[in-house]
């Protein structure tokens, strides 16, 4: 049964790929057409998040609906980050440093103690379970007044420890961890053992080297979450100084003064990142959200 | 869905070989050190950010806490009837009921067929799974952004009027008037657009994971392909998934907040739970007491729907094994 969770589930374009002898691919123009239809329609936004960011506002506003613009206006790169009114490189900065940290940070303490419960005999690892299972009935979002309450008596408003450090302790991650390390092979680890290295020896040495694809996946998940967050942000960064990439977009939109193209241009540099990240790591995306998402 | 029942069974078996062999070798001291080592960091954590959190915000739930953390004024439970018999509070549950009532059928419905699309396709398959998960990567702010400053824009320059205005209809102003209600054609189709391709994904593996002997043999039953193939055999295989689905959908709906507060920021309609508490809790009056009185109610509602989310899971699997 444990080996079953050690394949990733369902890489699902390359197993298909891999299997010739599927049902699917046998539809037939219609089909294609349909799908070409559906691409269109969900490419539009980002069709108009780079037209608009390109741009100049009186083609944005003008009467007539303009498909492209006459010149494309690179100058509106520079424009967004000499505006004064929102510290946009400041706040991508604050982003890319929260997506890191949060990451590396999940990644290491939820790892360490997913595999101390599925590895490590105790007398009372199921009590510690079930205490971070508990945890998983509650979504971190509807506690974040508690939350709020207690950063902000450890008097961490608007610092980095304030965005970090409170969404290392993910029971899920811990969760996922766990079932992934019941999985992993037990005659490698106890081959390390037998030639005298702690758990933690082999922890370093033979388990995480050979589960980097499950970290891969983890991590791309985690730093998109991470990246994306919204209201935690919001509630931590009350000042400027402090505020993320998304926060700063919504301040945008709460502006008197509304630059069209400023803000499609802010908004294109705020998805950038994530298009990379998604374009080179999709292969562990898709996998860690066949792994995510369906909770086990 | 096979990952689900193995982790779990996976899950069982660990505990039984655990007590055994715990049994066997009293003298684990050395692994006794060992594991808290690896579980303390997190465990101290999850004590300090998620434990005492929740307690601390049961605690002041009692007491009148305008500004302050520390009150002194206790209350009973003051907080929870002004939450109960707060309208607004209230009218917040409402919206996320009418929200998961539009957004939970649409999005299942459209990742599924997404799914089912894809899985057919005989060229540019992982293109067009591509383009559709694509949106996943988008934060929920940037998407309001767009639908707000660009697609559903109520002027006349926004692309939605643009199109209708090519049809002669009048500007629509999408979400600065709740009556007629557009809005929430506006908050469901954000939502839909950035999470069908995630579902898709889950629909894929488990299409993907149902057997082609399956298929092989209803044809030679005499099962037409098409609607006859799918109604008995594809849906029924993806029970699981499809319960997983719903549910997962339920929860993140009850957490909605990015786009209700970008999109409907200056407007006092369309409030779901969360947006109705942080304007609680963070807003002028910065009342911590009824914040976490509302906090608390909200925590039990979900505690809920989780158990109710694990007897379905439960049963789901059941169906699935026998």
């Amino acid at each position: 049964m444990t080996t079953t969770r050690t394949r990733p589930p369902a890489a699902a374009g390359s197993r298909a790929a891999r299997s010739p002898r599927r049902r699917g691919g046998r539809g037939g123009a219609g089909l294609h057409f349909a799908a070409a239809v559906s691409a269109l329609l969900f490419l539009v936004p980002f069709y108009l998040i780079l037209r608009n960011a390109l741009s100049t506002d009186a083609e944005i506003t003008g009467e007539d609906w303009q498909w492209l613009p006459a010149a494309v206006q690179w100058g509106n790169v520079t424009e967004l980050f000499d505006d004064p009114t929102v510290p946009f490189a400041r706040s991508l900065w604050n982003s890319a440093v929260v997506g890191v940290l949060h990451t590396v940070g999940t990644l290491l303490v939820c790892s360490l103690a997913g595999y101390g419960l599925a590895r490590i005999p105790y007398r009372h690892a199921n009590k510690v379970f079930y205490a971070v299972l508990v945890t998983l009935m509650v979504p971190t979002a509807v506690t974040f007044v508690p939350s709020f309450v207690l950063v902000s008596s450890l008097g961490w408003v608007s610092s980095l420890r304030g965005l970090v450090v409170p969404g290392l302790f993910s029971g899920f991650a811990c969760f996922l961890f766990r079932q992934y390390f019941l999985g992993f092979p037990r005659e490698l680890e106890e081959a390390a053992r037998v030639d005298g290295l702690s758990h933690w020896g082999a922890y370093w040495r033979i388990v995480v080297p050979n589960s980097l694809n499950f970290f891969a996946a983890i991590a791309t998940i985690t730093f998109i979450s991470g990246w994306n967050a919204f209201l935690w942000p919001l509630v931590i960064g009350q000042d400027q100084e402090a505020w993320t990439v998304q926060v700063a977009l919504s301040s945008y939109m709460t502006n008197q003064t509304v630059n069209f193209h400023l803000i499609f241009m802010a908004t294109a540099v705020s998805i950038l990142p994530l298009v990379l990240v998604f374009l080179f790591l999709q292969r562990w995306l898709v996998q860690g959200v066949a792994q995510t998402g369906i909770k086990g | 869905m096979p990952t689900t029942t193995s982790a779990r069974d996976a899950a069982k078996a660990h505990v039984a070989a655990g007590a055994t062999r715990a049994g066997r070798r009293p003298g684990v001291r050395g692994s006794t050190l060992s594991f808290w080592l690896f579980t303390g960091p997190f465990l101290t954590g999850l004590a300090v950010f998620v434990y005492i959190p929740i307690g601390w915000s049961a605690y002041l739930s009692f007491f009148e806490a305008r500004f302050t953390v520390t009150p002194s004024t206790f209350v009973g439970f003051d907080n929870y009837t002004y939450m109960l018999t707060n309208d607004r509070f209230t009218d917040s549950l409402v919206t996320f009921t009418v929200f998961a009532a539009f957004i939970v059928p649409v999005t299942w419905a459209l990742s599924l067929g997404l799914a089912l699309m894809v899985d057919r396709l005989r060229f540019m398959r992982a293109f067009f799974r591509s383009v559709f998960f694509l949106p996943t990567a988008v934060s929920f702010v940037a998407a309001s952004l767009i639908w707000k400053m660009s697609v559903f824009s109520g002027v006349r320059f926004g692309l939605a009027n643009t199109f209708l205005g090519w049809f002669g209809v009048e500007n629509i102003a999408w979400l600065a008037d709740p009556d007629p209600p557009w809005y929430w054609l506006v908050i469901v189709s954000v939502r839909l657009w950035l999470q069908a391709g995630f579902y898709m994904i889950l629909f894929l593996a488990a299409l993907q994971n149902i057997p082609p002997e399956l298929y092989e043999a209803a044809a030679i039953d005499g099962a037409k392909p098409g609607w006859q193939t799918f109604r008995h055999i594809t849906l029924p295989q993806l029970r699981a998934t499809s319960t997983a689905v719903v549910l997962l959908l339920l929860v993140a709906a009850y957490q909605a907040f990015d786009e209700f507060f970008n999109l409907l920021s200056k407007t006092t309609w369309g409030r779901p739970p969360l947006v109705e508490l942080y304007y609680t809790a963070l807003g002028e009056n910065q009342d911590y007491g009824a914040g976490s009185a509302g906090a608390v109610i909200l925590t039990v509602l979900i505690c809920g729907v989780t158990l109710v989310q694990g007897r379905f899971m439960g049963f789901g699997r059941n169906e699935d094994s026998r």
